[in-house]
């Protein structure tokens, strides 16, 4: 089979609230565009076969796996990656503080699609019970924590978000 | 994993996608949410050195009543089955079942045409679509046609789908108000593919089975009906013994590969006791 002479694609996307372009082969996908074109390395690469979510970014109000998405099928898409989380100024976003408060990871590799993915399930869901958070994370695996502090986590965030406390300690 | 060089197209017509799958025939493969066919590719399992990407195609896309059916575009996605008043009210097996496939973000890209069209038997909406008796609209250069989905899939990857057509409707037939459903899946984790699976559409009248209709997924190279199974039970009020009877005969039927998820005895097994759980859950949500 020869191979065939691909033309290049120029893309234009708003990533963490900056216009961000570059020229792309088709098959370039798009975790790959956020960590070696934009370098931006919080994204990180786990399975790349859409099973743990590691690559989680949310795109145009969806999370979804980086890993399974060409960056030219999302020419014009407003992302947010881990990079974006921090508030404006500097500080730790509630989602970022409730990982840290309650002990939300351990290795941290899963973490930056976990915060991404539990971001996009407090927006649809800003209040969750136990069972919602375990449901909403499940395209996301975590191999040191036993989820136990990353549910807590994301109920610290939860709570803090709707002005409440979150009372319990992490395990 | 990188996959292989491709030239990307995303036309703005079906007339323009059918022609360039027309013009590239087996080169060619369309994209709809990709995670079916990014992973194969991937993989190297598949290497299409054109993809025609379907995502400009609004008349592919949302869901609507058409007098006694309900019409869905094969390019909405899993998450936009499960946010529809319309899915959730008329055809609630199906919200049923799209959350029992993959995970959110999954959700959020797989559409419910990347699911029935390329014959993967292992996807969980074949077997609910011959349940509900659907008709794919598939539409080529020269024609356009009504294919019955229990047409439709004639092997593993293999389906009446010709090169150079594109799904663009599925119409379901919207089953009687107070129709009892369940789709029953055992899985070994969260976005598996089904172990065993069984879908049932029924309607009851004085306590006995009125109407029945019984779909298995991943039991065969292709979605199964279980017709002899559903005839067994119609005009009884699903004692065990009938439930034991259906669930032989559906397992007559299964022809599972021994894999990860267990060899054929055990899998042939477990699919019998889906379509009973899946009866009876359907039977006491009937009116």
């Amino acid at each position: 089979m020869t191979t065939p002479q691909i033309g290049k694609i120029h893309v234009t996307m708003t990533v963490n609230g900056t216009q961000v372009d570059g020229l792309v082969e088709p098959r370039l996908l798009l975790v790959h565009f956020i960590r070696e074109n934009l370098q931006l390395t919080g994204t990180h690469i786990g399975c790349e076969t859409s099973h743990c979510g590691a690559c989680t970014v949310d795109l145009d109000g969806m999370s979804v796996k980086s890993c399974t998405v060409f960056a030219v099928q999302v020419d014009g898409a407003n992302i947010m990656t881990i990079e974006g989380m921090a508030n404006a100024d500097g500080t730790l976003s509630a989602l970022q503080e409730g990982f840290r408060m309650m002990h939300g990871l351990q290795c941290g590799f899963c973490t930056p699609g976990m915060i991404m993915r539990a971001h996009r399930l407090l927006k649809e869901n800003p209040n969750p019970n136990e069972e919602e958070i375990r449901f909403g994370i499940s395209g996301n695996l975590c191999r040191c924590t036993g989820y136990q502090n990353i549910v807590k986590a994301i109920q610290y965030a939860a709570a803090k978000l709707n002005g409440t406390e979150f009372k319990e300690a992490a395990e | 994993m990188i996959p292989g060089p491709f030239e990307y197209h995303r036309p703005t017509t079906i007339a323009d996608a059918v022609k360039l799958l027309c013009d590239f025939g087996d080169d060619a493969r369309p994209l709809a949410g990709g995670h079916s066919l990014i992973p194969m590719m991937k993989l190297r399992l598949a290497t299409p050195s054109h993809l025609i990407d379907l995502q400009a195609l609004e008349a592919l896309k949302g869901i609507r009543r058409e007098a006694e059916s309900i019409v869905i575009g094969p390019m909405t996605t899993q998450h936009e089955l499960l946010s529809s008043q319309i899915i959730s009210k008329s055809l609630p097996i199906l919200h049923e079942a799209a959350l029992v496939i993959a995970d959110p973000q999954v959700r959020y890209r797989g559409t419910i045409g990347g699911n029935i069209a390329n014959g993967d038997p292992g996807n969980d909406m074949p077997a609910l679509m011959m349940t509900l008796d659907a008709t794919y609209r598939l539409v080529g250069t020269d024609e356009t046609r009504e294919v019955s989905v229990r047409d439709y899939y004639q092997g593993a990857y293999f389906t009446a789908l010709e090169p150079g057509e594109i799904m663009t409707a599925i119409t379901i037939p919207v089953p009687p108000v107070g129709h009892g459903y369940a789709y029953e899946k055992l899985k070994r984790k969260i976005g598996d593919y089904a172990t065993a699976a069984a879908a049932v559409i029924l309607t009851m009248s004085d306590g006995k089975v009125a109407t029945c209709s019984i779909g298995l997924t991943n039991l065969s190279e292709t979605a199964l009906l279980a017709e002899d199974a559903a005839q067994l039970v119609i005009g009884t009020a699903l004692d065990d013994a009938t439930l034991k009877k259906a669930s032989a005969a559906a397992e007559a039927i299964m022809s599972p590969a021994a894999d990860g998820r267990g060899p054929v005895e055990y899998r042939k097994h477990v699919g019998g006791v889906m379509v009973a759980r899946a009866l009876k859950r359907a039977a006491s949500v009937a009116v």
